[in-house]
């Protein structure tokens, strides 16, 4: 006889789970009990959101399934903003609540949600487990439905009677979960891949244009070989960085708000437009109409609900993006020169690097670049939301795919630190840094709390300027520089860090940025780096909310 | 812009309804009329759902169905040869003498029937298409109608061709 509790811990280390983040609470009480004497390791975040956000950075460092746990009510209602980033950005994690007993369902009981409800829009499916024989299917159904297909969160709520009920329970084993109405196409349509190498071959000026997809699929190295093979140029979006190294020559940089001149100027006048695991986003097309007005596109995704739904297309192909990848290079036969694009495309690229002014004052942009050349494509790099966020894609040199974590879709502030606590869990031996504006960091500080009694060696570095740095460059552009509500007061985060156990250095001019790196890296537990960075510092160059994506402001000196 | 009849076929369990209905409301498409009730199949209910939109919008709404889990099968019925239903309840003001018997005349055209009689109304139920029925309540309005109670549209393809489970 085995109980729900029992049953859930089990199956969770069936399916390879090893760490889950969790906080516990009243109808938790019997998976808690569980778990005091369970192998499984359990991770106590301070703020449930942090459990989510932990998860979330788990499942993108490591490409498993992350597990978060929470208690009813709300407990599982703090779940909610990290269930929205993970679904946003298609991460694969399981989260597990607790629930009021069954006889209480519905009753308003004292912690009772109902979060099946609540997290309907936002979470790829989700279950509520009333009865104990069910919860070793739903579980195997949710780890199935998660990491499998588009990824994306599952929730399982849990009735406190449903975990203490003792049932007889074998797990089957290997057996494969089938489900009726979910069966992901995961090999692209054969025709389609011919047309999509014959349009290629008829273009004169394409564009790779690579989103996330192509990281979840784990398929950079193909990416890397078709846009080799082809001598085709490559832009990738916010969340597709890492996918081909930064320094790669056929790499353009990001493309949309904060991107590149050559990305953006290069996707304007292309003739052929190849999505790979991208979206369209808003963020990424500036004005729909003129994006991408002269190009034919080929669109890959596994998801067949984005075809189409921004943008019109002309070769959709629906299917696993490195499976896709891997039967057009094994179709492709012959190819052509695109010389006299990547000519004006090196043009492009030579004229409009990205740049800041280079003066003795301490810029965030030279805080990531000497970040950057220290860790030189190691590590894991984690950013918070807004300018930190951007300087970060935009300054910091990414040569791997899953080295690079970040709330795109979403754009959760508050993300990265437990991301970054997330993202150790799944590499240990890798250097995590979570790069962090003021506003972001002090969104989830108190996990400074859970790194320090667990000796997770995250390390903070934060590009302080005293302002919701985002904002009040949107104030300053558009607002006319009416700094509304966007100001903070100065904090002393070394103090801050220091009263968790924490160390921290202060950070003022340039010439103390490499050893204070250093000296983070070097430290073998959690460390804050609390950079004054130039206050009205901005990300450009910049697309204007509406315009069109070669219309860009800024970022150019002279 | 025209009304679109989608078949979906579902897992008859808890809470699909609300996820299908959520996903039409959260993505700003309005829901004419719904039916949903158990199928041939066991284990299966199938909805009926009336939407108004254009061709690109009702493709991304039966996208977004088709990723729901719960969700077996979606079909756009709506260029295709089929019959559809619906059935309206009425109670309408019946005093004793000539609007009474007026009112059994029209509901021996309408071929309704007289489902409950009281002492000044009697019910009348009629099944149809939408337009029968729209007609039928117009007729009946001069004398006084007190509740209306309709279903949603029913709809099933003309001939032997069936909607079977299967992405």
């Amino acid at each position: 006889m085995k109980t729900g509790a029992k049953i859930l811990v089990e199956g969770l280390q069936r399916e390879g789970v090893g760490t889950i983040f969790g906080y516990p609470g009243g109808v938790v009480l019997p998976i808690y009990d569980e778990l005091y004497d369970s192998s499984l390791r359990h991770i106590l975040v301070r703020h449930e959101q942090a459990a989510a956000h932990a998860a979330d950075g788990f499942a993108r460092a490591s490409g498993r399934v992350g597990v978060c746990l929470a208690t009813s009510g709300p407990g599982a209602c703090n779940l909610v903003t990290g269930i929205a980033t993970a679904y946003m950005d298609s991460v694969p994690i399981v989260a597990i609540t607790g629930q009021v007993p069954t006889s209480l369902l519905g009753n308003d009981a004292f912690q009772e949600s109902d979060i099946t409800g609540i997290t309907l829009p936002i979470t790829k499916h989700n279950y509520l487990v009333k009865r104990t024989e069910d919860l070793g299917r739903m579980l195997r159904e949710a780890f199935y439905i998660a990491g499998t297909g588009r990824k994306g969160p599952v929730l399982i709520d849990i009735p406190k009677d449903v975990s203490m009920k003792s049932i007889e329970y074998e797990h089957p084993g290997s057996e494969p979960v089938t489900l009726r109405g979910y069966q992901p196409t995961l090999r692209g349509h054969a025709k389609q891949i011919d047309k999509a190498l014959e349009m290629i071959l008829e273009a004169e000026q394409p564009v790779i244009y690579a989103g996330g997809g192509v990281i979840a699929s784990d398929a950079s190295e193909e990416l890397v070989r078709l846009a080799e093979t082809l001598v085709i140029p490559v832009t990738t979006t916010l969340m597709g960085l890492g996918a081909i190294p930064c320094d790669h020559p056929l790499n353009l940089g990001m493309l949309g708000m904060h991107g590149t001149r050559s990305a953006n100027y290069a996707v304007t006048e292309s003739d052929l437009l190849i999505a790979i695991g991208a979206r369209f986003d808003d963020r990424v097309t500036g004005k729909l109409d003129s994006f991408a007005s002269h190009a034919r596109i080929i669109h890959i995704d596994i998801d067949p609900a984005e075809i189409g739904k921004n943008k019109k297309v002309d070769v959709p192909i629906v299917g696993d993006v490195r499976s896709v990848l891997q039967d057009m290079l094994a179709k492709l036969q012959k190819k052509k020169s695109y010389d006299r694009w990547l000519a004006r495309i090196s043009g492009w690229k030579e004229k409009h690097p990205l740049q800041y002014v280079s003066d003795n004052s301490l810029r965030p942009q030279y805080v990531v670049e000497q970040l950057s050349g220290l860790l030189k494509g190691e590590g894991i790099i984690v950013s918070e939301v807004g300018q930190n966020q951007m300087w970060t894609a935009q300054y910091f040199c990414f040569r791997k795919p899953r080295t690079w974590i970040t709330s795109g879709g979403l754009g959760t502030m508050g993300y990265g630190f437990p991301a970054a606590i997330g993202a150790h869990f799944a590499c240990p031996d890798q250097v995590v840094f979570d790069i962090a504006g003021d506003g972001s960091f002090q969104m989830n500080i108190q996990e400074l709390s859970t790194v320090a009694s667990n000796n997770i060696p995250v390390k903070v570095a934060i590009l302080n300027n005293r302002f919701l740095g985002m904002v009040r460059q949107w104030q300053e552009l558009f607002h006319n520089r009416r700094y509304s509500f966007t100001e903070l007061p100065s904090v002393d985060f070394v103090k801050v860090a220091n009263a968790y156990g924490v160390d921290g250095i202060r950070v003022d001019s340039c010439e103390e940025v490499v050893p204070a790196l250093k000296a983070a890296i070097e430290t073998d537990g959690p460390f804050v780096l609390d950079f004054r960075v130039e206050r009205e510092e901005n990300v450009f160059p910049m697309v204007p909310a509406g315009a069109a994506i070669n219309e860009m402001i800024g970022g150019q000196q002279g | 812009m025209k009304p679109h009849t989608l078949s979906v076929l579902v897992e008859n369990k808890a809470g699909v309804l609300s996820r299908v209905t959520g996903l039409f409301s959260r993505r700003g498409y309005n829901i004419e009329s719904l039916a949903v009730g158990i199928c041939e199949e066991p284990g299966m209910s199938r909805i009926t759902i009336v939407c108004i939109g254009d061709d690109a919008g009702i493709e991304q709404v039966m996208k977004q169905l088709n990723k729901l889990i719960d969700v077996i099968k979606v079909s756009d019925l709506t260029d295709n040869e089929r019959v559809e239903r619906e059935l309206a309840l009425i109670k309408v003001n019946a005093e004793p003498g000539t609007s009474r018997a007026e009112i059994m005349q029209l509901a021996t055209i309408f071929r309704a029937q007289i489902i409950d009689v009281a002492a000044k109304t009697i019910i009348l139920s009629i099944t149809g298409d939408t337009e029968k029925i729209d007609a039928f309540e117009k007729l009946l309005r001069q004398y006084g109608v007190k509740e209306l109670v309709r279903t949603g549209r029913i709809s099933m393809l003309r001939g032997s061709k069936v909607l079977k489970g299967g992405k």
